[in-house]
Parts: C-alpha cells; sequence; structure tokens
C-alpha cells in the first residue's frame, strides 16, 4: 500500500521497516488494544447470543460518525455517543420472550435501517465528504494519530476494569439466567452494563475497522475460540489470542498489498473460523491425546 | 405538469419492488428471519461489487449472490446466529476487497459505485432497469401470493402443516430463494444497507395494526407501495433528502404511529387466530 518494493520476508526487517512510520506503530497499537478489547467483549457476546444486538449496535455507530462530521466535532464522540445511546435503547427494549420474537426483530430490523438512513443523509448534507464515506464504513488505519491511541488506552482500560469486576456474576447469569436470578444475582442490571460495554467498545473499534467491519472483529474470534473449547477462562484467552493475531497478520500483509486491512482481517479470521470447525468435527482420533469428544460449546450449536 | 422521466422511472420500478418487499417481509418478520435479511443485505452488496469487479451486469451479481446465500441459509434448518453472523461478516470482508479490485482498475470509472450499492440510487434506474425490475418484482409478487396460504401455514406451526401433507421444505427454500429475489430488487431501490427496512418495516407495521393474516399480507404491501411513493414525492420535492433516507423515513414514522396508536397485543393472539382461521379453510 505504501511501498513499491515487497517483504524482504526476513520478519525482523520487516517489522523494523514497518515501524520506521510512525503511523504504522500507531496502527499496531490501535489494532492491538482494539484487538483485545473487541475480543473480550465478543466472548460474552457469543456467549449471551446477542449477535443481532451487537451488530445492530456497531452499525448505528455510522450515523454518529457522520453526524459529528457534519456539525464539525471529532468523529470519535459521535461515535460514543451513538453507541452508548444505541445500547441504552437495545436495553430498555424488553427481552422477548418465545412469541415477541417476531416482533421485537422487526423493530431493531426497523431501527438498524432508519439509522444507517441517517448517517446517509448526514453524509449526502456535508457535501465533498463523499470519499470519506468509504473511511466510515471501512476503516482507515493509516491516519491514527497517538492522542487517538491514547483514548483508545484509556477507554479500553475503563471498559475492561469494569468487564473484570463483573465478568464472574455476568457468565453466571449469561449461562443460566434462571438459576443466577433465584441466587440474587442481578441480571437486569448486569444485562444493561454488558450492553454499554459492548457500545463502547464498538465505538472504539468502528474507529479503526470501520463500522461495517467492527462486528467481524466481535464474533469471528469469539466462534472460534468456543468452537475450540467449552471452558469460559481458556475461551475468553483463545479469543483474544486469535483476535490479537488475525489483526497484527491483517496489517502486515495490508502494509505491502494495495488492498484494505478489512478485508485481509476477515479472511484470516473466518479461515481460523473454518478450520476450528474442521478440528471440531473431525473424528476423535485424529486428535492429540485421543480426548474424548468436547461437549458443544454454547453458542456453536446448530 | 410533465414528469421527469427519471422520476416516472423510480415510481414504475419503485411500485412494484415495494409490492413485492411488502409481500415478502411480512413473512420474514412471521418467520422470525430477520436477521437472515440483515445478513442478505451484505451479501448483495458483495455480489454487486463482484459483478462491477469482474465486468458484468451488477444486477446478475445481486441476484446470482442473494439467492444462492439465501438457499444456502435455508439448507440448515433455522441457521444458528454465530454462523450467520461469521459468514456474512467475511463475505462483507470480501465485498471490500471487490471494492477496491474495482476503483483502483477503473480510476475513470465511476468512483461512488460502492456508495450507490450501498445506499441505492433509485433516480439514476433508465427505461429499460425500471422495467426489468418492474416485471421481476411482479413476479416475485405472483409467485408469493401462490404459495402465500401453505407459506402462512407452515410459518405458524410447521408441524401441524406437515402432518397435513404440506412439503414444508420445499416451501422453506423456495421462500428464501423469493427472499434472496426480493433482496436483489430491494437494493436497487433503497441500496443493499438499507433493504432490510423495506423487508421489516411495513411488515411490523402490519402486524401492529391487524391480527388477521391475509389482512396484514394486503396491509403490508399497500403500506410499502404506499410508503415509496410518499418516499419519492418527498425526495423530489426536497432534493437534499436523498430518495432512500425519505423512504425509509416515512416508513419508520408510520412504524411509530402505528406503535402510538395500538395498544400492544400479546403475539399468541396473533397465531391462535391464524391458526383458526386458517384450520377452517383447510376443512372446507
Amino acid at each position: 500500500m505504501i511501498l513499491a518494493e515487497g517483504p524482504s520476508w526476513n520478519p525482523i526487517i520487516d517489522l523494523q521497516q514497518m515501524w520506521s512510520f510512525p503511523f504504522m506503530v500507531n496502527a499496531f497499537r490501535a489494532g492491538t488494544i482494539v484487538a483485545v478489547l473487541a475480543g473480550a467483549m465478543g466472548a460474552f457476546m457469543v456467549l449471551r447470543r446477542q449477535s443481532f444486538a451487537g451488530h445492530t449496535l456497531s452499525l448505528i455507530g455510522f450515523p454518529g460518525a457522520a453526524g459529528a462530521v457534519l456539525v464539525g466535532v471529532a468523529a470519535s464522540y459521535g461515535y460514543f455517543a451513538f453507541c452508548l445511546i444505541g445500547a441504552l435503547v437495545i436495553a430498555a427494549l424488553p427481552r422477548a420472550g418465545p412469541g415477541g420474537y417476531s416482533e421485537e426483530s422487526a423493530v431493531t430490523g426497523t431501527v438498524q435501517s432508519f439509522a444507517l438512513a441517517c448517517g446517509f443523509l448526514f453524509v449526502a448534507l456535508y457535501k465533498g465528504f463523499l470519499n470519506g464515506i468509504n473511511a466510515l464504513l471501512f476503516g482507515n488505519f493509516l491516519g491514527i494519530t497517538t492522542e487517538q491511541v491514547a483514548l483508545l488506552g484509556v477507554v479500553a482500560a475503563i471498559s475492561l476494569t469494569v468487564l473484570g469486576m463483573i465478568g464472574r456474576p455476568l457468565a453466571f447469569a449469561s449461562i443460566d439466567p434462571d438459576v443466577a436470578r433465584a441466587r440474587n444475582v442481578p441480571v437486569r442490571a448486569l444485562s444493561v452494563a454488558f450492553l454499554m460495554l459492548l457500545g463502547a467498545a464498538t465505538a472504539e473499534a468502528s474507529q479503526i475497522t470501520g463500522t461495517l467491519l467492527v462486528f467481524a472483529l466481535l464474533v469471528m474470534p469469539a466462534a472460534t475460540a468456543q468452537a475450540l473449547t467449552a471452558r469460559p477462562v481458556r475461551a475468553l484467552a483463545l479469543t483474544i489470542a486469535i483476535g490479537l493475531l488475525v489483526t497484527w497478520l491483517g496489517l502486515s500483509v495490508a502494509y505491502y498489498t494495495p488492498f484494505p486491512v478489512g478485508f485481509f482481517i476477515t479472511s484470516f479470521a473466518f479461515a481460523g473460523y473454518v478450520g476450528a470447525q474442521a478440528v471440531r468435527h473431525a473424528p476423535s482420533r485424529w486428535r492429540a491425546g485421543g480426548t474424548p469428544a468436547t461437549p458443544t460449546p454454547p453458542g456453536t450449536a446448530p | 405538469m410533465t414528469w421527469p422521466p427519471f422520476l416516472l422511472h423510480a415510481l414504475l420500478a419503485g411500485t412494484a419492488i415495494a409490492a413485492a418487499a411488502g409481500l415478502v417481509g411480512y413473512f420474514v418478520v412471521l418467520r422470525a428471519q430477520v436477521f437472515t435479511g440483515d445478513a442478505l443485505s451484505h451479501v448483495a452488496f458483495t455480489g454487486a461489487l463482484a459483478a462491477l469487479a469482474v465486468g458484468i451486469d451488477e444486477r446478475f451479481g445481486l441476484f446470482a449472490a442473494t439467492i444462492g446465500v439465501g438457499v444456502a441459509l435455508g439448507g440448515r434448518g433455522r441457521a444458528d446466529d454465530v454462523v450467520i453472523g461469521t459468514v456474512f461478516a467475511w463475505i462483507l470482508g470480501l465485498g471490500v476487497f471487490f471494492l477496491t479490485l474495482y476503483t483502483t482498475n477503473n480510476s475513470a470509472g465511476n468512483g461512488n459505485a460502492g456508495v450507490n450499492v450501498l445506499f441505492g440510487s433509485i433516480f439514476g434506474l433508465n427505461l429499460s432497469e425500471a422495467v426489468t425490475a418492474a416485471i421481476i418484482a411482479s413476479v416475485i409478487v405472483a409467485a408469493t401470493l401462490v404459495i402465500a396460504r401453505p407459506l402462512l401455514f407452515a410459518s405458524i406451526d410447521n408441524a401441524v402443516a406437515a402432518a397435513r401433507g404440506i412439503p414444508v421444505r420445499m416451501l422453506g427454500y423456495g421462500f428464501l430463494a423469493l427472499v434472496g429475489a426480493a433482496a436483489a430488487e430491494a437494493s436497487q431501490a433503497v441500496g443493499a444497507l438499507l433493504l432490510l427496512g423495506l423487508l421489516a418495516t411495513p411488515a411490523g407495521t402490519a402486524q401492529r395494526l391487524t391480527t388477521r393474516p391475509y389482512s396484514a399480507l394486503l396491509i403490508s404491501a399497500a403500506l410499502a407501495v404506499a410508503e415509496m411513493w410518499a418516499g419519492l414525492a418527498l425526495s423530489y420535492t426536497m432534493p437534499a433528502l436523498p430518495p432512500s433516507f425519505a423512504i425509509l423515513a416515512v416508513a419508520t414514522g408510520g412504524y411509530a404511529l402505528a406503535l402510538l396508536s395500538t395498544r400492544r397485543r400479546a403475539q399468541s393472539v396473533t397465531a391462535s387466530v391464524v391458526v383458526s382461521e386458517l384450520s377452517s379453510k383447510i376443512n372446507h
């Protein structure tokens, strides 16, 4: 993307060369923060089966950013404002019972497309911004400033601290809400808190990956990890590791090719997911140690 | 007053597309397959850009991708939302790849192709495109009306429908092919990202207004057409508003009005009304 010559295929020289550019250093710093945060949130999102909510939250960032640019403030504020408000709105909607799902999904679909339409209106009103629309939707890792990295780091630290504090009861409430409620775990408050954290994480990640591809970092590493192991703590660690790996690989490959980083990150993550599914469905004697067949982890059962 | 040709083309295509989306959308909402519609919106984007990148008609890619993925998702029964999410996240990444391929290979071409695919350009249709869209939409309308009765039965109570000899599996595949075709049509009107609104919003409004399935089906189609006309008129009189936004704003306003003006009804009431109505009709 930046250099005419290709990689030397010596990892140390290539890394030194890539990191001699401050924007690549910032891209790696930001990518690392985003991968850790999105991985941690995504693990809980998949466990709680809130993919549709997570997807809607990630799309709501688009009108936020476009609106912020229209009124002349930094896009970061727009992302955070809209994603957090969106999280509150989704939390305020009653969780659907078995019969209410069709109506709730119609509402969510309506809200989602209307939010995107508003984003398009803001872009159309802000004439001349039309080229920036691709950056908002598909991400741009070249223009990240050191201040943005610092802001990302602060938000990620706060979000991860809160998630660390509520992680254990949240996992309990996600796996078995009825038993958790009976044990006086505040299930509803935890659900609202988690959606707010998810909103903050999507707002952050959107700025690197773009609104349309945030969802990939949330869902794909978590889905891969939970296909490989059923243990929550191990799955969480694996999710973050996969997220980091695909982000670093994606950034490095995108640096040497003319294609966008989002394509590489999603493709590496999808390849990992397909590989994990292949391992899971392979006969157990092919697996190392002949471990007994793992129980189907939540969130991956067909 | 003479109407400019682009407005007539938009009205011709828009009316047929809205009717098709309203009818198909009712079943999408009834069968709780809105997330599938969401996935198809991303698939439509990638299909259109892949076709543009290799230099064939954009609409060919649209229909091939949405119908293909729609039927593939139907093959899994009711696919898991994590699986759907993972697949469409990657398909979207692929779409970004085709977008880059297309814009770098066609520096003289339309640099806003990606934006047009995502958000639609109904005022940009020429006569032959509008006529083609209208004919395909009419076929979708006719096909949906033909299978409406057994599909309704299967959507409400799959097991009983199967026991009565209705081919529920075939019906499910056929329906998802129709959803794919309707999604491809709708993305020509409001764009790939917003087609979910055209499918889900009139249907959600209609479900609010009546519990009778056939009335809801017709109201959904009528609302979609009326909202399409109102949106086109609004956008034509106020050029600052893009047509896709105007159409979805009118539709969302309609839904909000329906929400405010009706009391909350239990979905189980709908289901029992449907079952009793259908059973009586089938028994006769």
